[in-house]
């Protein structure tokens, strides 16, 4: 993660106060001063230690369950991974502690890059169960490869550097380094990095389709949820000097996993909070430990009940209630004018598909079908239901392989690439089922779609978001920018959507029914933006049932019935054509005269 | 050839116990959608109410299995009620962690109560077991295949062939329309719970004879019964069962021939190569998200 990434634009999507980083830097001087000034026992300053160090840790779990919505149940293992590397690094190969720290946070790091991509073809449930896995090999080695690990006893005496030899200095130093890597985990949220995660976690299809490589992102997060993992383990090796398998065990990776759950997962807050808590509240209930088990059966019976009655966490449970006094902030307004090129000049083709299939099984969903578009106008794919169009489009979009045949958008064979790499080629789709990443707002779903790799918009994060609110603009939504679109209505959804895909300035723009459900003021909406769109040389394939808004928008039409195509043509034309008469209305005997 | 017939008898009885248990996690995914984390909790607290029961009590043996399973199906309609029915409207990542806590309270309680030391369960028979040509039958091995062949059978009869069985797998393929249908849902996932923690104690009573009825056997078992889950095919029965087998099979020969401290890595290796190469398992086809 490079700080250059974490710069945020103005007029940035939440409105922060400007006093906000010198407050912060002084909290965690003060922290650090404390820290090194109050005489503590040594009791407390273990604690201290612990806490600090576990914290670390729970930051990654914000990143990799937080933001990305991936289910981690290893990070004990990461922790584990850098606590050894301090520990045998310095013990029995006198390799200095930076190295070692180093060494331990990149092995966590390569680890975490491979657990993360085992999410290729696997989400959910299996994730939590490779990870788990990964975590009982971890600790299997770490107990039974005595030559290298000393097994069950474990590391002893394990040195800090010179000049942090002092617990309460060391402890200032740990402060410190939780207090940067709270900073820049706060800030991943905003950046591109941080959206594609959220885009991820959210709507994984449509992070996909919007041209985020979804399994990058993955592997990414789980790489810097690894790399806080490390970090945390190592500092808390040089902290506490002896460690042992046990200290990383999956039990522990489920009291990360609790930490960052009670605190709130949404923000690096909630794991500092939750992390501090659960340290805290067992010392005081030390009486607990008497009885074995009984405290890690309250913690297990914890869990449920954050689950169940507090699924935003502590921190998430106070925002909600800060959120009542914060003022409304005007959107800024931006005087820009959507830019739409339209792929630029190009050939008069900007797809050309032939001969595409696609076979589920016995089924020939998509037999065989030709499809030219040219560029400029709206293009009209149409059929009764079940005649391929929606599967048409995924095999477009990417979404689904194709059996046979070739896709070439704008000179490119596309045919075999991702769906992302699709979007980077320059397409853009909506679905006919909406697919906004709910907990966002509009301007940061639309914002996702102006970095498109290859948009106008480039890198620069205000440019970004001056492209995404002349996008929102467009359709007419820029006042609701910064709400969340979950709270939007179906027919504004839409319009935020393809907004979305109009911000990546897309060569060509596949809509997906976007007429479905839409009451008829609402379609005379969709109407006019269609022709807006067009009218700025964007080229459009849209499907719809709606006969009206395609015999009004379209200027070509193409009809599929059981997976062939059975008209193409100018709209007039196709729509007199007997055989898509007979398709939509059915023929009796007589009605082919 | 002779230890290779006697390894492989071990292999499908201890396999066997994971194809009883990962039946215990089929049936719920199925029903649910969401994997039981603590489905092997269940298969500790069976062992430990038999403990309690037959050694502590003294109940008959037969006796003191029945009561544990009358517990068993109370502790699965408590876990269900507990765990799963407040968020059945949420997705599936607060249940799993859900399920998880649920996995730590019910094995530290269990600590709580009873104590770290592991117990003995003798098993069903009073002789250990008889030669058979040059394979060795542990009787208890003998039981365990004998018992989940039947269970197998009666699964399929009863849910290809009652009313019940069939409004349960109505209730798996498409929760809005069996309600629609006036199948009341609620209690048939309730069923399926209770279900599963019958067969997973079945299991735990079963295995505790050879293994030592301790604390940390439900996440071992459990981990196992997931992997072989995975490998035969999730959401499949047949799946579930020979992926149970294989398991069994060659965790017992890497013990044998590779190594025994790292005999429980195998499961998690061979789990791993099968998540790389061939997510969907040997029988499964997992159906891509819709666009």
């Amino acid at each position: 993660m490079s700080t250059s990434e974490t710069t945020t634009a103005p007029g940035d999507i939440r409105p922060r106060l400007r006093w906000g980083v010198p407050a912060y830097v002084l909290l965690v001087l003060a922290a650090m001063a404390i820290a090194i000034v109050v005489p503590k026992t040594g009791y407390v300053l273990n604690i201290s230690l612990q806490a600090t160090t576990y914290a670390i840790a729970v930051l990654g779990l914000t990143i990799v369950l937080g933001l990305c919505g991936q289910i981690n149940l290893a990070q004990a293992a990461f922790f584990g991974l850098g606590a050894y590397a301090v520990g045998l690094g310095q013990t029995h190969y006198g390799v200095n502690f930076w190295v070692c720290l180093l060494i331990g946070t990149c092995v966590a790091a390569g680890f975490g890059a491979l657990l993360g991509a085992s999410t290729l073809r696997l989400g959910g449930h299996y994730l939590a169960m490779v990870t788990i896995s990964f975590q009982q090999i971890v600790t299997l080695v770490l107990i039974n490869w005595i030559p290298v690990t000393n097994g069950p006893d474990g590391v002893r005496a394990i040195p800090r550097p010179g000049f942090l030899s002092d617990g309460s200095i060391y402890l200032a130093f740990c402060i410190a380094a939780l207090g940067t890597l709270g900073f820049l985990v706060w800030h991943l949220r905003d950046t591109r990095l941080g959206r594609a995660m959220r885009a991820v976690r959210d709507n994984e299809l449509a992070a996909g389709v919007a041209g985020i490589d979804v399994y990058r992102t993955k592997v990414t997060a789980f790489a810097l949820s690894a790399i806080l993992g490390g970090i945390g383990g190592g500092l808390f090796a040089g902290g506490f000097s002896y460690v042992s398998p046990d200290q990383f065990s999956f039990a522990e990776s489920v009291v990360f996993l609790t930490m960052v759950l009670l605190g709130g997962v949404a923000s690096p807050i909630g794991a500092v909070i939750g992390t501090g808590l659960l340290i805290l509240i067992p010392e005081w209930l030390r009486f607990l430990k008497s009885i074995p088990g009984l405290y890690l059966a309250i913690y297990g019976a914890a869990v449920i009940l954050i689950v169940v009655f507090m699924p935003d966490g502590i921190w998430g449970y106070l925002r909600g209630l800060l959120d009542r006094f914060k003022r409304a902030v005007l959107p800024t307004r931006t005087s820009a004018a959507l830019q739409l090129s339209g792929g630029g000049q190009g050939s008069e083709t900007v797809l050309e598909v032939r001969g595409l299939s696609k076979h589920f099984g016995g089924l020939k969903a998509v037999d065989e079908v030709d499809l030219t578009i040219r560029r400029g106008g709206v293009h009209a794919l149409i059929g009764p239901n079940g005649s391929g169009k929606t599967t048409t489009l995924n095999v477009l979009s990417g979404l689904y392989k194709a059996t046979a045949g070739s896709i070439v958008l704008n000179g490119q064979d596309i045919t075999g690439l991702p769906p992302h790499a699709r979007t980077r080629a320059g397409l853009g789709r909506t679905f006919q089922n909406i697919r906004l990443w709910r907990s966002m707002t509009a301007l940061e779903n639309v914002m996702v779609g102006a970095e498109r790799p290859g948009s106008p918009a480039g890198n620069d994060p205000a440019a970004l978001a001056e492209r995404a609110r002349a996008a929102l603009a467009f359709v007419e939504l820029e006042d609701r920018a910064d709400e969340v679109v979950s709270s939007f209505s179906y027919g504004h959804q839409r319009a935020v959507e393809i907004a979305r895909a109009l911000a990546g300035d897309p060569v060509l723009l596949l809509l997906d029914e976007p007429g479905a459900g839409l009451n008829s003021s609402e379609k005379v909406e969709l109407r006019d933006l269609l022709k807006r769109i067009s009218a700025r040389g964007l080229t459009i394939l849209i499907i719809d049932h709606d006969m009206t808004l395609v015999s009004e928008v379209a200027q070509h039409i193409t009809v599929l019935n059981f997976g062939r195509r059975i008209a193409d043509g100018y709209s007039a034309d196709v729509l007199k054509h007997p055989d898509v008469i007979a398709a939509y209305l059915g023929t009796g005997p007589d009605a082919a005269a | 050839m002779d230890l290779v017939l006697q390894l492989l008898f071990t292999g499908i009885g201890i396999g066997s116990v994971y194809a009883l248990v990962a039946l215990g996690f089929v049936l719920i995914f199925r029903a649910t959608n969401v994997v039981n984390f603590a489905q092997g909790e269940f298969s500790m607290v069976a062992a430990f109410l038999m403990v309690v029961f037959s050694v502590k009590i003294g109940l008959p043996y037969w006796m003191a299995f029945v009561v544990a399973l009358i517990g068993m199906a109370g502790l699965g309609a408590v876990f269900n009620l507990a765990v799963y029915y407040p968020l059945r409207h949420r997705t599936y990542l607060p249940v799993i962690i859900s399920t998880i806590g649920a996995s730590i309270f019910m094995a530290n309680t269990t600590l709580a109560i009873h104590g770290p030391e592991p117990e003995v369960l003798s098993g069903w028979f009073d002789t250990p077991g008889f030669m058979l040509g040059p394979v060795y039958f542990d009787n208890q091995y003998v039981l365990i295949i004998v018992v989940t062949a039947l269970l197998v059978a009666l699964q399929y009869w009863f849910f290809e062939h009652t009313l019940l069985g069939k409004k349960l797998q109505a209730t798996s393929q498409d929760k809005e329309m069996a309600s629609l249908l006036g199948i009341p849902v609620a209690v048939m996932i309730m069923i399926t719970f209770i279900y599963s923690a019958v067969i997973g104690g079945i299991a735990g009573i079963l295995v505790a004879p050879v293994l030592f009825v301790s604390i940390g056997m439900g996440a071992t078992i459990a981990l196992k019964a997931f992997a072989a889950t995975i490998i035969g095919g999730f959401g499949d029965v047949t799946g579930a069962i020979i992926g149970g087998l294989a398991l069994g099979v060659i965790e017992t020969f890497g013990a044998a021939y590779i190594s025994v401290p790292y005999k429980d890595g195998f499961a998690f290796l061979v789990l791993i190569a099968f998540l790389i190469f061939r997510p969907q398992g040997i029988f499964g086809e997992r159906v891509a998200e819709k666009a």
